[in-house]
C-alpha cells in the first residue's frame, strides 16, 4: 500500500503572530475557539442568515398535512389552486408574467410590491410561487436525508476501517472503491427510474447510500493520524477501551473533518437531485422540485422566462450557502489556518508585545 | 513495484465483477424490455417477442444472464470482445464505438481550458492570499461550485449565441459595453497586479483604456464580422508571447533564451505568406502535424545556435514560444476563414449553434469549414463545462500552492537568495503539480461518463445519450457496455494516479508487502 512519510509539523514562521493567536485563545475551550472563529468568518454567517431565513419561508408558505391535521401556511394560493391566468400588464400575447416589482419609484418603477402572483403563473395558471416553495422544500428535504445518510455510513465506515486497521480497513476500502465505481448519477438514474414513484424519502435515501465514500475515505485518513497520537496512546494506558478511545478521544477531534465533508456533500446533493429530475430519473411529476420544474419549462425560456429563473436562482441559493457554510466551518475547524489580520490590529499587537517584551 | 502493480490489477478485477454483477441485476430485475410485447395479442407482437427474448436471451434467468454476459467481455482477452445486441438487434460494440469519440471531442477541449484556467487563477489568488482579488475567486468559485449545468446551458444558449449570432449582423460594440468590458478589465488587472494605492490606480486606468480603446478599433472596422490577425499582430503577439514566456520559464535576465524566443515570431513574419499558400494548397490535419514538428525543429535548433551552456531552460522556452506562435498562425488561418464560412447557405450568418454537434448541410470538401464547423458546435458546451469545472481547480490549486507555500524548502530557497520568480516557478510551483496531477487523471476519467446532461442539453450523440436510451428502453447490454467502459476507466485512473504520485515524489513509496 501507499505510505507516506510522516509530515514534520510546520512551526509558526512568525512567533511574534503565534504569540498573539496564543494569547486570543487563552483559556479557552477548543468549542468556543471554534465558535468565535467561526461567527467572525462573514461569508458563512451571511449564508446561515440567508439560508434559514429562506427555510422558514419555504416550509411555512404552504398547507401542510400532517394525518389529519391541516396546518395553513401564510401563502394563499397551494399547488392544486388554478386562478385565472393574469392578462392585464403583460407584454402582448403572454400570460400569467409575474406580479413581483422591485424597481424603486424614484427609478420610474412601481415600488416594492408582490402582487397576486411574485413569480407569475404557468401554463394552467397555477401560482409560480407555490410550486417553487413547493420545489425548494422537496430539494431542501433530499439534501438533508442524503447529507444524514451519507454522513452516518460515511463517518462509520472511515471510522471503523481508520481505528481497526488491518483486514477489517482493506475489506471496508476495497467496498468503498466498489461503491465509487459505479458513478453516482448512473445508479442514481437507474434507481430513480424505477423506484421514483416510491416517493421523495425513498429516492433521498437511496442517494444517501452511494454519496458516503469520499466522506468515509477523509474519515478513515483522520482516524488513521488520530490514533498515532500521544493522547490516544495515554488513555490507552489508562486502560480505556476502544469503545471510549473512539468517542471520548478521537471522534471530537475528527468533528471538523465529518462537518465539513457532510455540508459539501449536501451541496453537491442538491445539484445531484436537480440533475436526476431535469434527465427524468429523480422527482416526477405531479410531485415537484426545483430540477423538475426547470426542465419542464426550458423550452419556453423565450416567451415566459420567469418560469424557468426562478427555480434556478433558489438552487443557487440554496448551493451556494451551504457551500459558503462550510468553508466557513472548514476555517473554523483548522488550528493551522490563522485569522487574517488586517495592518491595524497586527501593528497594535505587535507594539502590545514589544512592551510587555520591554517590561520583562 | 510489479508485484504491488500486479495486486491491485487483481483486486481491481474483482471490484468491477461484483459491481458489474450487482449493477446487471438491479437493473434486471427492475424492469422488462419486452413488457409492451408480451400484453400484445398481435401476431406480429409474438413473433418480435420471440426475435427479442432470442436476442437479449430473456428466457435465462437475471444472475445466469450476467455470465452470459461476462463471457463476451472476457472475449476481449482473445479478441472477440462481445458486448452483447442492443434491443434493436444491432452490436452494443459499434455503438460504443461511435459514441465514444463523440464524447471525448465534448469533452477534452473544455478539461483542458479548464485546467489551464483554473490552476492560473488558483496559483495567482493564492499568491495574492486575502486579497481582494482572492475574495472574489473565492467566490466566483463557490458560484460555480452551485449551478446546475443545464440551467447554465439554458442561459448560454440565449444570452451567447443567439445574440451574439444578432451581434454578427452589425458587427458594432455598443458604447455601454465598451465601458461595462473596460471597467471589469481594469477592475481585474489591478487585481491581479496588487500594490500601493497609487500603483493599483494606475493600472486600473491603463488597462481600461487599453480595453476600450482596443474594442473600439475593434467595433469600427467590425472587426468581428471579417476577424483576422495579420502578419503584423501576429508578429506583435508573438513578441508578447516571446517575453511572457520567457519571463516565466528563465526570467529575463537570460539573454540567450529570450534572443532564441523572439526569434520565433520573426520566423512567423517570414513565413508567414509561404505558410498561407500551404494552408490553402494542402489542407488537413497531416499539414498541421507535419508544421508542429517543423516549428518545434526549428525552434530546436536555434535555442542551439544562441545557447552555449545551460542549454536545457533556453531549449524548452523557445520551444513553449514557437509551438503557442504556430497555435497564433494557426487561429489566423481559421479568423480568416471566418466570413467565407459565414456566408454559406448552410451558415447564413448565425454560425453559432445551439445544439448539435455538427452542421449536416455543410459539406465535408472543405477541411477549414469543416473545422470551424466543430469549433462552433463546441463553442457552447466547452464554455458551460469549462465554467462549472474550473472552479475546482481554483481551490485545489490555491490550496495546494499555500501549502507548499509554507514548507521549509521554500523557506529555504528564499533564505540562499532566489528571486521571487525561481522560488514560485522551479521550488513551489513543480511541488504544487504533484497532487494537482493525479487528480486530472481521475478527472479525465470520470469525464467520459459524466457529460450525461451536457450531452443531453446540447443535443450531442456520445455516451450520455448511449446511457439515457439505454435506460430508458431498460436497454440492459447497452446500459452494461456504458457502464463497464465508464467503471473500468475509473478504476484504472486510480491506480495510474496511485503510481504517478509516487513517482512524482519521492517521499511516497510504493510497499510490496500490505
Amino acid at each position: 500500500m501507499i505510505r507516506k512519510r510522516k509530515k514534520v509539523e510546520v512551526a509558526s514562521t512568525d512567533s511574534a503572530e503565534g504569540a498573539i493567536a496564543n494569547k486570543e485563545t487563552e483559556g479557552l475551550s477548543q468549542g468556543q475557539i471554534v465558535t468565535s472563529r467561526f461567527l467572525r468568518h462573514r461569508g458563512a454567517m451571511i449564508s446561515i442568515m440567508v439560508l434559514s431565513a429562506l427555510i422558514l419561508i419555504v416550509f411555512t408558505a404552504l398547507d401542510k398535512k400532517l394525518g389529519p391535521i391541516r396546518i395553513p401556511g401564510w401563502w394563499k394560493y397551494n399547488t392544486l389552486d388554478q386562478p385565472d391566468l393574469r392578462v392585464e400588464g403583460c407584454p402582448q400575447g403572454i400570460l400569467g408574467c409575474p406580479t413581483l416589482h422591485v424597481v424603486p419609484g424614484f427609478l420610474g418603477g412601481k415600488n416594492f410590491g408582490i402582487g397576486a402572483h411574485p413569480f407569475g403563473q404557468d401554463d394552467i395558471g397555477r401560482d409560480y410561487f407555490a410550486l417553487v416553495m413547493q420545489g425548494a422544500q422537496r430539494s431542501i428535504l433530499v439534501m438533508v436525508v442524503i447529507g444524514m445518510v451519507a454522513g452516518f455510513i460515511g463517518t462509520v465506515v472511515g471510522a471503523v476501517s481508520g481505528f481497526y486497521r488491518g483486514w477489517i480497513d482493506a475489506v471496508l476500502m476495497r467496498f468503498t472503491d466498489f461503491i465509487i465505481t459505479i458513478p453516482v448519477i448512473i445508479i442514481g438514474s437507474v434507481i430513480g427510474f424505477h423506484f421514483g414513484n416510491l416517493g421523495i424519502l425513498f429516492l433521498a435515501l437511496y442517494l444517501g447510500l452511494f454519496t458516503w465514500t469520499g466522506l468515509s475515505r477523509l474519515v478513515r485518513g483522520e482516524f488513521l493520524t488520530l490514533r498515532e497520537r500521544e493522547f490516544v496512546d495515554a488513555a490507552r494506558v489508562a486502560g480505556a477501551s476502544n469503545r471510549r478511545i473512539i468517542f471520548k478521544h478521537i471522534l471530537p477531534n475528527a468533528v471538523g473533518v465529518i462537518i465539513v465533508s457532510i455540508t459539501l456533500t449536501m451541496s453537491g446533493a442538491i445539484l445531484l437531485e436537480t440533475a436526476l429530475s431535469y434527465l427524468g430519473f429523480g422527482v416526477v411529476a405531479p410531485d415537484v422540485s426545483l430540477g423538475l420544474l426547470i426542465s419542464q419549462y426550458q423550452d419556453s425560456f423565450t416567451t415566459r422566462p420567469w418560469l424557468f429563473w426562478y427555480p434556478g436562482i433558489l438552487i443557487i441559493i440554496i448551493a451556494l450557502s451551504v457551500n459558503f457554510i462550510g468553508d466557513g466551518l472548514r476555517d473554523a475547524f483548522d488550528p493551522r489556518q490563522r485569522r487574517q489580520m488586517t495592518k491595524k490590529v497586527r501593528q497594535q499587537s505587535t507594539t502590545l508585545l514589544n512592551r510587555e517584551a520591554k517590561s520583562e | 513495484m510489479i508485484a504491488y502493480i500486479w495486486r491491485r490489477l487483481g483486486i481491481l478485477i474483482i471490484i468491477l465483477f461484483g459491481s458489474s454483477f450487482i449493477l446487471y441485476n438491479l437493473a434486471a430485475i427492475s424492469g422488462d424490455p419486452a413488457e409492451g410485447l408480451r400484453g400484445s395479442t398481435d401476431p406480429r407482437a409474438k413473433q418480435q417477442l420471440y426475435a427479442l427474448i432470442r436476442n437479449l436471451q430473456l428466457n435465462v434467468p437475471p444472475p445466469a444472464r450476467y455470465f452470459i454476459w461476462l463471457k463476451g467481455i472476457l472475449g476481449g482477452f482473445t479478441g472477440h470482445l462481445d458486448f452483447g445486441k442492443t434491443r434493436d438487434g444491432h452490436a452494443v460494440t459499434l455503438d460504443l464505438a461511435s459514441a465514444i469519440p463523440t464524447t471525448i471531442r465534448l469533452i477534452f477541449m473544455a478539461t483542458v481550458i479548464a485546467i489551464i484556467l483554473g490552476i492560473t487563477v488558483g496559483i495567482v489568488s493564492a499568491l495574492r492570499q486575502y486579497s481582494r482579488f482572492d475574495y472574489a475567486m473565492t467566490f466566483v468559485a463557490f458560484l460555480m461550485f452551485s449551478l446546475p449545468i443545464f440551467w447554465v446551458a439554458v442561459l448560454l444558449k440565449q444570452y451567447l449565441a443567439i445574440s451574439f449570432n444578432n451581434f454578427l449582423v452589425n458587427a458594432t460594440i455598443s458604447p455601454g459595453w465598451i465601458l461595462g468590458s473596460s471597467l471589469i478589465s481594469g477592475i481585474f488587472w489591478a487585481g491581479v497586479i496588487s500594490g500601493d494605492r497609487s500603483k493599483v490606480w494606475k493600472i486600473f486606468g491603463i488597462a481600461a483604456v487599453a480595453s476600450a480603446t482596443l474594442s473600439t478599433i475593434l467595433s469600427l472596422t467590425k472587426w468581428f464580422a471579417h476577424p483576422g490577425l495579420g502578419p503584423i499582430v501576429l508578429l506583435a503577439l508573438g513578441i508578447g508571447v516571446a517575453f511572457a514566456v520567457t519571463l516565466l520559464s528563465t526570467g529575463l535576465q537570460n539573454k540567450n533564451a529570450l534572443k532564441a524566443s523572439l526569434a520565433m515570431p520573426v520566423f512567423g513574419l517570414i513565413f508567414y505568406y509561404p505558410v498561407q499558400k500551404l494552408f490553402t494548397s494542402h489542407p488537413g490535419f497531416s499539414l498541421i502535424g507535419v508544421m508542429a514538428l517543423v516549428t518545434i525543429t526549428v525552434a530546436v535548433a536555434t535555442a542551439i545556435i544562441f545557447s552555449k551552456i545551460d542549454r536545457g531552460p533556453i531549449i524548452r522556452t523557445t520551444v513553449i514560444t514557437s509551438v503557442l506562435v504556430g497555435f497564433l498562425a494557426l487561429v489566423d488561418k481559421l479568423m480568416r476563414t471566418w466570413q467565407p464560412y459565414m456566408q454559406t447557405d448552410a451558415i447564413n450568418n448565425r454560425p453559432i449553434p445551439t445544439s448539435g454537434q455538427s452542421n449536416p448541410l455543410l459539406g465535408t470538401d472543405n477541411f477549414w469549414f469543416t473545422s470551424l464547423d466543430t469549433l462552433t458546435h463546441l463553442f457552447l458546451p466547452t464554455i458551460a463545462l469549462t465554467l462549472i469545472s474550473f472552479a475546482g481547480y481554483i481551490r485545489y490549486s490555491r490550496g495546494t500552492l499555500l501549502d507548499v507555500l509554507n514548507q521549509d524548502y521554500i523557506r529555504t530557497a528564499r533564505a540562499k537568495g532566489l528571486n521571487e520568480r525561481t522560488v514560485i516557478m522551479r521550488h513551489a510551483f513543480r511541488n504544487t503539480l504533484i497532487p494537482l496531477t493525479t487528480i486530472i487523471v481521475v478527472d479525465f476519467a470520470a469525464i467520459i461518463g459524466g457529460a450525461i446532461i451536457t450531452e443531453h442539453v446540447f443535443g450531442w450523440v456520445g455516451m450520455g445519450t448511449l446511457f439515457n436510451k439505454a435506460i430508458n428502453g431498460f436497454d440492459l447490454n447497452l446500459l452494461m457496455g456504458v457502464f463497464f467502459i465508464t467503471a473500468t476507466l475509473s478504476v484504472l485512473a486510480n491506480l495510474v494516479a496511485d503510481l504517478l504520485y509516487s513517482a512524482l515524489d519521492p517521499r511516497i513509496r510504493v510497499v510490496s508487502k500490505s
